[in-house]
């Protein structure tokens, strides 16, 4: 009975065909690795998104004026919606890092190289496609974050020159950011950005179909035009093995894996956000990318500023046109990472850039700390016997907000340079000279200070040291060589 | 070069099929047409159409007491009914003396996030990435490239109005009068 139906519906759809050329394929024994399961691992998270992102849309309402107050109802009211929340939140973190496994596995493998070249660079706008995922879904989670995460893309686009004002137009759908900003981003990451990873991912597969899986490289094993694909055939033909099911275990192995670790983090960590309402008149907010653009938050921070807006628009330009054109200036030759320490070299510069951007991005050194003057108190051993007019000084450190960069006993913003043995440093005439006229990152706070305040702040600040440590003198005065 | 076509009984019909495709593709490109650019001009309308601005009120002058700084906040005056709490913009006013005042954009000139004025140390901070302007708007110290935006602003009945309804930015730091 079974058997006549599978027949019954093998002579309509031509299923065994179908089997052979696709899921049964012959790929060389030696891609069967654990390196090679990173992309069936990012397809498994993509369709998990999928399948989350739709139960979403059952109770989101992409409105400026109800999205915050539905993830709230998603969040604590409807039945297990924190936990999709959650699932798809991370599934979006784990997509990205495996699709970065991915990325960095092809590319340390040569796989870029003849005969697919296609193969790279659809996956290289699949990766693109994936971050403008990223970026669109977070600004769906309409809190203060997104809100002001579509003022800095504004502030960006504002700097394209001759067409900035238009692309800003274009991005938040009129000259503010509204209602009608949100549906734009909403229509991207619904419609418009899946559709074209749905393509794109087609055409991905089918190349990995036409062109053959890149086998295992060899040290020393060179990729020739001519002689390549008749090589790939011979190594077919000899080691050849059906991918289904000689090949899929460890695929399946390491996408289960996968589901229970966005299971496991979804379970102990929850969902993010949302937070703050995106209300505008709230600006007691630090608002702050999710960590995949934490890098780009840093740079945008730490860039010289007059470079800033042509790093900021060109660097990715020429980064990303590197990136995709890879196989063009690159595609013969070596393709074990053994052979190719340039690769290898790259591989690292970038996890170290990128791992040291995040890293400053997420504790943000550049930031005042807007609370740090009325909420770190000075530490008691700077107030032991000092004098009536130090002390007015240490008030005035207080009061007039220099926590807010500077540091004491460890508290305090990092901004300016840490003030617990400012003596050792500056003598009295250069503090005055510094905060009057400020310099470097300083502000002048000459206009805000009266002489009497001056003298207290810098009395104060005088006493800044440890007591074995000298004082900073004046090489002219003293003469410090003798 | 190109594969011979196999003699077949229906070659006579080729060439006619060849101009049926020929006018089929030919009105399609038409149809194309029609379609895309009307699709075309409503997804790009926004491209070269900004929003117009239009004179708000922040409230009556004896709100801003000279020489101090404080938040005001406006409608924005484009608001859709379905733009909840967004509709809401906030900037700052400082009110120099009994007549002049400056009216601050919100967005600080770097990347645009909201500035917080400190009253003791007289000074605009962003907590973004560090940008630092004076009372008076000026650049004080970080990355952004100029002072803070200003509001064209006037005085009329008693009450304070700006000239609002976007966001500044360096492409569009300030807007005069829509002639219209």
């Amino acid at each position: 009975m079974m058997r006549s139906i599978a027949l019954w519906l093998d002579e309509r759809l031509h299923l065994a065909k179908l089997f052979q050329a696709t899921a049964g394929h012959h790929v060389p024994s030696n891609t069967n690795s654990w390196f090679y399961v990173f992309g069936s691992g990012t397809l498994v998270c993509f369709i998990l998104q999928i399948v989350t992102g739709t139960l979403l849309a059952f109770v989101y309402q992409p409105s400026a004026g109800e999205a915050w107050n539905s993830l709230q109802y998603l969040n604590n009211q409807a039945f297990l919606g924190w936990f999709l929340r959650a699932i798809h939140n991370w599934g979006s973190i784990f997509m990205v890092a495996i699709m970065s496994a991915h990325l960095v596995q092809t590319f340390l493998f040569g796989a870029f190289k003849y005969p697919r070249e296609l193969t790279w660079v659809s996956g290289c706008v699949l990766f693109l496609c994936t971050l403008g995922m990223a970026f669109t879904g977070q600004i769906l989670r309409f809190d203060q974050d997104a809100y002001w995460g579509l003022g800095i893309g504004a502030s960006i686009m504002g700097r394209v020159p001759f067409v900035g004002a238009q692309l800003v137009h274009l991005m938040l759908a009129g000259s503010i950011i509204a209602g009608e900003t949100l549906s734009r981003f909403f229509s991207l990451h619904v419609f418009v950005i899946p559709g074209t990873i749905i393509a794109l991912l087609s055409l991905h597969l089918r190349l990995v179909l036409t062109k053959g899986i890149n086998e295992y490289p060899q040290p020393g094993h060179v990729v020739n035009k001519e002689t390549y694909a008749t090589e790939y055939e011979q190594l077919i033909e000899k080691t050849g093995v059906p991918f289904v099911p000689n090949v899929i275990g460890k695929d399946m192995i390491f996408s289960a894996f996968l589901i229970c670790a966005i299971l496991a983090c979804s379970l102990f960590f929850g969902p993010m956000g949302p937070s703050g309402p995106p209300n505008p008149t709230l600006i007691h907010t630090s608002p702050k990318p999710d960590f995949y653009f934490l890098p780009v938050f840093a740079a945008l921070s730490l860039l010289p500023a007059e470079m800033e807006t042509f790093l900021v628009l060109v660097l990715p330009v020429i980064l990303i046109a590197a990136l995709i054109l890879l196989p063009f200036y690159s595609g013969t030759g070596e393709k074990s990472f053994r052979r190719r320490p340039v690769a290898v070299v790259i591989v690292l510069l970038a996890f170290l850039t990128v791992g040291v951007l995040a890293y400053e991005g997420t504790f943000e050194p550049w930031s005042p700390h807007m609370e740090a003057w009325s909420s770190a108190p000075t530490p008691r051993d700077q107030l032991k016997a000092r004098t009536p007019l130090e002390l007015q000084g240490a008030i005035l450190i207080q009061g007039k907000q220099c926590r807010n960069c500077h540091a004491l006993g460890g508290e305090g913003g990092l901004r300016g340079p840490a003030l617990d043995t400012v003596a050792t440093r500056l003598t009295r005439d250069q503090l005055i000279r510094q905060i009057i006229q400020g310099s470097g990152n300083m502000p002048a706070y000459g206009k805000n200070l009266r002489p009497a305040e001056v003298t207290a702040l810098v009395a104060f600040m005088g006493t800044l040291k440890h007591s074995y440590q000298p004082a900073a003198r004046d090489s002219s005065e003293h003469g410090s060589i003798k | 070069m190109s594969e011979q076509l196999p003699d077949c009984p229906c070659k006579k019909d080729l060439s006619r099929r060849n101009v049926l495709v020929k006018i089929g593709a030919g009105m399609n490109a038409l149809a194309a047409g029609l379609v895309g650019v009307p699709l075309l001009g409503y997804a790009m309308s926004t491209f070269t159409r900004g929003s117009k601005t239009s004179w708000v009120s922040l409230g009556a002058l004896h709100n801003f007491p000279e020489g101090e700084t404080r938040l005001a906040t406006y409608r924005n005056p484009n608001s859709k009914p379905w733009d909840g709490e967004t509709a809401d913009i906030p900037c700052w006013v400082r009110r120099v003396d009994a007549e002049s005042f400056q009216v601050f954009a919100i967005n600080c000139t770097h990347l645009g996030c909201p500035v917080r004025w400190f009253q003791e140390s007289r000074l605009f901070m962003c907590p973004c990435h560090g940008g630092v302007f004076y009372e008076d708007g000026s650049h004080a110290s970080g990355p952004p490239p100029r002072g803070l935006f200003e509001y064209e602003h006037k005085i009329e009945n008693d009450e304070l109005k700006i000239l609002g309804g976007y966001v500044p930015t360096l492409a569009e730091p300030l807007k005069k009068e829509d002639k219209a």
